[in-house]
């Protein structure tokens, strides 16, 4: 099958890879690139554990093809902190408590990350409904939107 | 050793600190059972049956071997077979019979998604390709799903080799009941004959799911001399071993499974099922292999919960004494004997002081995939079942159910259905603060109704070891045996931070592989906090032993009067003027003086502590939809001691969010082929964020006496009562009983509509 | 094992000769949110992925004198976001709105639903009650058709090889009209709709109905007008009757099926509830415009 080669940007980084045009972008990053920081948790956009950003929009990487994101800026949680300084919202999750096995972590970060880059000062209910595409199973969601929506707040004080 | 619970003034030990690996798991950096990649790994894939119940007549792999890119092709040939075991039946889920034909079906498939061959191949695709090529013939079987038409004597039969246990003797035909379990005390005819009311109910409840968000993963690779070495997302990697290596005939010391962070178990993953396929291929091509299950597979093939049915019969004198009560359960156990009967008689009406009571399970094989634990295995759907009628005696004789709970409460001496005694437990505590808690008078608006419901679970102690070590510069080593679902390693710092003195920041937990570590347990039934943090306690009181013999060395005193504190090794001799000597200071000083400071312990732990759960929801019902929504929602336990409260209490809130999915939405869905319908995220519906409210919680202390710190387990409890609150919730909310979980929106609607039609 | 083949063409004329020299296997490729699902699940297996999203004029929402066209690669998200079709056929965005998660909407495309022909399409009831037109390019030249003639039975649309849907037109929406979609699902969110109802409703000077027109979704093979509702309605006040009345044709109109999503009793006894419900908010919108 033939490969194309792709080239964008990700994390801040110039990346090319080549892909088969059946792979997703979830495929593409945790098995071209060994980026593995994006979860596999179903393969079908029920479940979120794969969201990454891609051209400033959260979208789930196993419904969008590597083809067809040449000149795409992609956004993963590998590159979420700036070197070792926690963004607010990872640094917020550490303090509250809101992961315990840690597999929907990625997702949610992504998630919350465009949420809060669109509506600055969400409600809870905005939250909620802002993350309903990310199961987690461990933590009753209780703790994650506690601390999105801290995080939010710091991040307005900062602002 | 008194284990004194008097002591409240930790330094860490209740304190929210972080946890040793949340870095990891915020950046991406963590590592799960599927980031492992190896050179020339290849990638295998299974077959798996479309039929619930057929026999095998031919597999032909001829086409899909000759597949170029196609490495290795196996089927059940090249999995040993194992012989039956024989009474009186120990572990049953260890049985290497069953495992051996759950693992790759051999005559027969006895499930919708049965494995019955696999492929390894250089790429997915390939593999995936190449299971297309595999020729099955089936010779197709009628099937059964229920539990109660599969003892029918016309059910079909899914073993042929397997007859009902009855104590000495099995049954004369073969039968899909492989035993009951039992437990009585009293007289059951007296005490109902004492009752001024009597309730009997059926319930029903249908399998669920742990719903682990990452699928079952392992990369296996093996070498020409027989060793094997597995990476796998496991709760229990030394089980793991044991069962592949018992499975597949090799030598434990050959076998080395290391435990990669792992995206949920839930007891779901304390079983092999890739494993060995992934080992045998690997063995067979000479290279390593790597099987990830996709989301359908984990539906399709690995075990949920046992469905159930119910019938419950209680009596009640008008002065709120329960007199008897009676529970006969029917439990599907999938494919293969092994449902958690015993674990249920143990848990039913466990609260309650009742002087005549009985509790009768049954172990039913069907054509679903063979069950695994979740969360309190065999508890929750006893619960919903025994909880609602003990609810509605309680509306019956117009006792506030809070109240009835505390006149027949247990205490400590009291004794369960399964012969456990009560030893210190929290059970009073809990009721008390319930009705003090606000939520218990909130108002409630329309349509809305509160329901409550007690749960319990004995937790587990068992094998634990821990090895610890003094580095140079004073910062210590805890290496444990036990994967950490839920932030584990941070309690076990905790206890080590408080037992030695010093900052958390300067030790490091490590859970260690087979290889490197004796034996410990699964990490499930909250043991690892309790058996595993006792086990790191002891090792580091050894260690501090050998500082304390070091500075007694080093000032040429006797060690009886060297004593340990707040991080120091001091001088106990009266009038002395020794500067003690701090853990940096002893440690730099130890090679030189001696040797390497460690500590280890290898515990088989007993004196697990017993803990309830009660749980208030509030829920909202749509009448002219019978569409549910918690509205309000509070777990009280009662946690022994909360050595990391924000772990102790996301246990309480993820516990409680499972509950209301297994209440309203998780089931599984299957066509009259007995082929699942619901194989994803999509039509297997758990809870999402805006499903649910925030789950407040009350960590009640009642230390167990039996642990250095009184631990108990906290992960179990909340889930047992969760599914019966919200059922209650809903019962209360339209005035209808309410018997089969779950309450989906077209079960409500139409109980709604009685109660409508009621009205008219 | 067949080989997959990827084009993006940058016109819609080339977008229909490689569709029509695609063979059986070729498929449109917009959002993918469907798309890739089923080639996850091995439901399908194309051969070749036209991508039409860099095709300009389907990534475009324009007013023109009496329709607003929307471009089939239009995103839901992006769809939200544009006020001003939002304030004027707030129906149709609520029900694209309501497929799937944010991650989803980042992706999925009202031309996406249609074109997947799931009798249980959210956008398509609201579509219907907006009178929407397809806009249809092809081998034998462009087409428009009415948007109930798309869905032919479930997963199977009347378009023929080689054609594929480039727009999709709104017809500007009078004065004192307003539309609505309600769906019912068994969580807040990310279930496919057990029913689903799109209203459209138009409101004389005297406060009596001018037009109306009600579709059901998912409680038959394919999305379908209610009839008898725009009978039922017009030249009437939206009064206790009407509305009995309402849910009883939508009750009626529905020839739905048991799954594992929903029940015939439950749907049928739903579509009634969720049509006086919808009807009602329509109205309101009507009447505030």
């Amino acid at each position: 099958m033939a490969r194309h080669f792709v080239s964008t940007t990700i994390n801040g980084d110039e990346v090319e890879f080549a892909c088969q045009p059946g792979q997703t972008l979830l495929e593409v990053l945790r098995t071209e690139l060994g980026m593995t920081g994006t979860k596999n948790g179903c393969g079908s956009g029920d479940c979120g554990a794969c969201t990454v950003i891609v051209n400033d929009r959260p979208v789930n990487a196993c419904l969008v093809l590597g083809v067809e994101l040449e000149g795409a800026d992609i956004e993963t949680n590998e590159g979420m902190a700036k070197g070792n300084q926690l963004h607010p919202l990872q640094q917020k999750f550490l303090d509250h408590a809101a992961l315990q096995c840690g597999i929907c972590t990625p997702g949610i970060l992504n998630m919350a990350k465009a949420l809060l880059a669109k509506n600055p000062d969400p409600t809870e209910s905005e939250v909620r409904y802002g993350l309903a595409g990310n199961l987690c199973r461990c933590t009753g969601y209780d703790k994650i939107v506690r601390a999105v929506l801290d995080a939010a707040k710091e991040m307005r004080v900062n602002n | 050793m008194i284990n004194d619970n008097s002591k409240t003034n930790f330094q860490w030990v209740g304190k929210r600190t972080r946890r040793p690996d949340g870095v990891d798991k915020v950046t991406g950096r963590a590592r799960y059972g599927d980031d492992m990649s190896m050179p020339g790994m290849l990638h295998c894939k299974v077959l798996r049956s479309p039929h619930a119940h057929a026999r095998i007549i031919s597999i032909d792999t001829s086409k899909a071997t000759a597949l170029k890119g196609v490495k290795g092709v196996l089927t059940s040939a090249e999995i040993p077979d194992h012989p039956l075991s024989k009474p009186p039946y120990a572990p049953i889920i260890n049985d290497m019979h069953d495992i051996s034909r759950n693992v790759m079906a051999r005559d027969k498939v006895f499930y919708d998604g049965h494995a019955v061959a696999a492929v390894a191949a250089t790429s997915e695709r390939i593999a995936k390709a190449a299971l297309k090529l595999i020729d099955v013939k089936y010779e197709i079987l009628p099937h059964v799903l229920d539990p109660i038409e599969a003892v029918h004597p016309d059910a079909p039969i899914l073993h042929e080799d397997q007859f009902t246990y009855l104590g000495g003797k099995t049954s004369e035909k073969p039968s899909n009941l492989f035993r009951s379990s039992v437990g009585e005390r009293g007289d059951l005819e007296k005490g109902f004959s004492e009752a001024d009311i009597i309730v009997e109910r059926d319930f029903s409840s249908a399998p669920v799911h742990q719903g682990y968000i990452e699928p079952l993963a392992c990369v296996a690779t093996t070498s020409e001399d027989g060793c094997v070495e597995l990476w796998t997302t496991t709760q229990g990697h030394f089980v793991i071993r044991a069962l592949c290596a018992g499975l597949l005939n090799i030598e434990l010391a050959k076998v080395r499974v290391t435990a990669s962070e792992i995206g949920g178990g839930f007891g779901g993953k304390n079983t092999i099922y890739g494993e060995p396929i992934a080992i045998r291929l690997s063995q067979m091509t000479g290279r390593p292999v790597r099987m990830v299950m996709s989301r359908t597979e984990v539906f399709r093939a690995s075990g949920p919960t046992v469905g159930s049915r119910t019938h419950v019969k209680m009596g009640v004198k008008t002065d709120g004494t329960i007199t008897a009560a009676e529970a006969e359960t029917w439990y599907q156990a999938g494919a293969f004997k092994g449902a958690p009967t015993g674990r249920a008689v143990e848990t039913y009406f466990s609260a309650y002081t009742i002087a005549n009571a009985k509790a009768t399970v049954h172990d039913v094989c069907v054509n679903r995939p063979k069950v695994a634990a979740y969360r309190a295995p065999g508890a929750p759907m006893a619960a919903f079942a025994a909880e609602a009628v003990i609810n509605e005696l309680a509306g019956r004789i117009g006792m506030d159910p809070v109240d009835f709970r505390l006149k027949n409460a247990v205490t400590e001496g009291d004794q369960s259905l399964g012969g456990s005694v009560y030893g210190s437990i929290g059970l009073i505590e809990v009721l008390n603060q319930t009705k003090n808690h606000p939520h218990y008078s909130a108002p409630l608006g329309p349509n809305q109704g509160r329901g409550l419901a007690l749960g319990y679970w004995m937790h587990g102690g068992g094998l634990s070891s821990v090895s610890s070590h003094l580095l140079d510069d004073g910062t210590v080593t805890v290496a444990t045996g036990n994967p950490d679902i839920g932030g584990s390693r941070s309690s076990m710092r905790v206890m080590a931070a408080e037992e030695l003195g010093i900052d958390i920041e300067l030790i490091k937990p490590i859970v260690a592989d087979t290889g490197s570590m004796g034996y410990s347990h699964l990490t499930a039934g909250s043991r690892t906090t309790f058996a595993t943090g006792w086990a790191v306690v002891n090792s580091i009181r050894e260690i501090i032993g050998k500082l304390c013999a070091l500075a007694a060395k080093k000032w040429e005193i006797d060690v009886a009067d060297v004593s340990w504190e707040a991080g120091q090794a001091v001088s106990t001799k009266s009038g002395d003027s020794i500067k003690p000597l701090t853990l940096k200071e002893l440690a730099g000083m130890a090679t030189k003086m001696g040797g390497a400071i460690a500590g280890h312990s290898e515990i088989n732990a007993g004196g697990a502590g017993a803990a309830f759960c009660l749980q208030l929801v509030d829920v909202e019902v749509d009448p002219e939809t019978g569409f549910v929504i918690a509205k309000r929602h509070t777990v009280i336990q009662d946690v022994g001691r909360a050595i990391s409260p924000d772990y102790v209490e996301g246990q309480m809130q993820g516990g409680a969010v499972q509950g209301i999915g297994w209440a309203l939405n998780e089931e599984y869905v299957y066509d009259d082929q007995g082929r699942l319908q619901n194989t994803g995220f999509l039509d297997y519906r758990m809870p999402v964020a805006s499903d649910v409210p925030m789950i407040d919680t009350v960590l009640v202390e009642v230390p167990n006496p039996n642990h250095p710190y009184g631990v108990r387990g906290v992960g179990e409890p909340t889930l047992v009562s969760a599914p019966a609150a919200v059922a209650n919730a809903v019962e209360n909310a339209i005035g209808q009983q309410m018997s089969s979980l779950p309450l989906s929106p077209p079960t409500v609607l139409k109980a709604c509509g009685q109660v409508q039609n009621a009205a008219e | 094992m067949t080989d997959l083949r990827y084009e993006s063409p940058k016109t819609t004329e080339a977008a229909v000769a490689l569709l029509a020299d695609g063979g059986q296997m070729a498929r449109v490729f917009a959002g993918g949110t469907d798309l890739l699902v089923q080639m996850h699940e091995e439901m399908i297996e194309p051969t070749l992925l036209v991508d039409i999203k860099n095709i300009q004029e389907t990534r475009e929402i324009s007013f023109e004198p009496d329709f607003v066209r929307i471009g089939a690669a239009v995103t839901g998200a992006e769809l939200g976001e544009n006020d001003k079709l939002v304030a004027m056929w707030p129906g149709v965005v609520e029900a694209v709105e309501l497929i799937g998660s944010y991650q989803v909407q980042g992706r999925a495309t009202i031309a996406g639903n249609l074109c997947n022909a799931s009798p249980a399409a959210d956008s398509v009831p609201a579509m219907i009650a907006a009178k929407a037109i397809v806009c249809i390019a092809g081998p034998n030249g462009a087409r428009e058709i009415p948007v109930e003639q798309m869905p032919v039975s479930p997963g199977k649309t009347s378009l023929s090889q080689g054609e594929f849907v480039t727009s999709i037109l709104l017809p500007n929406r009078p004065d004192r009209a307003g539309d609505a979609y309600l769906r019912f699902i068994p969580r807040t969110e990310m279930d496919i709709a057990v029913v689903g109802v799109g209203v459209s409703v138009a409101i004389n000077a005297d406060g009596t109905c001018a037009s109306a027109l009600l579709a059901l979704g998912a409680v038959s093979a394919t999305a379908k007008l209610v009839g008898a509702a725009s009978n039922i309605l017009v030249g009437k006040k939206l009064d206790d009757n009407v509305l009995e009345a309402l849910a009883a044709a939508a009750s009626d109109a529905c020839s739905p099926i048991d799954d594992k999503r929903g029940t015939i009793e439950f749907r049928t006894k739903v579509a009634g509830v969720l049509a006086c419900r919808a009807a009602k908010i329509a109205w309101q919108r009507a009447e505030n415009n």
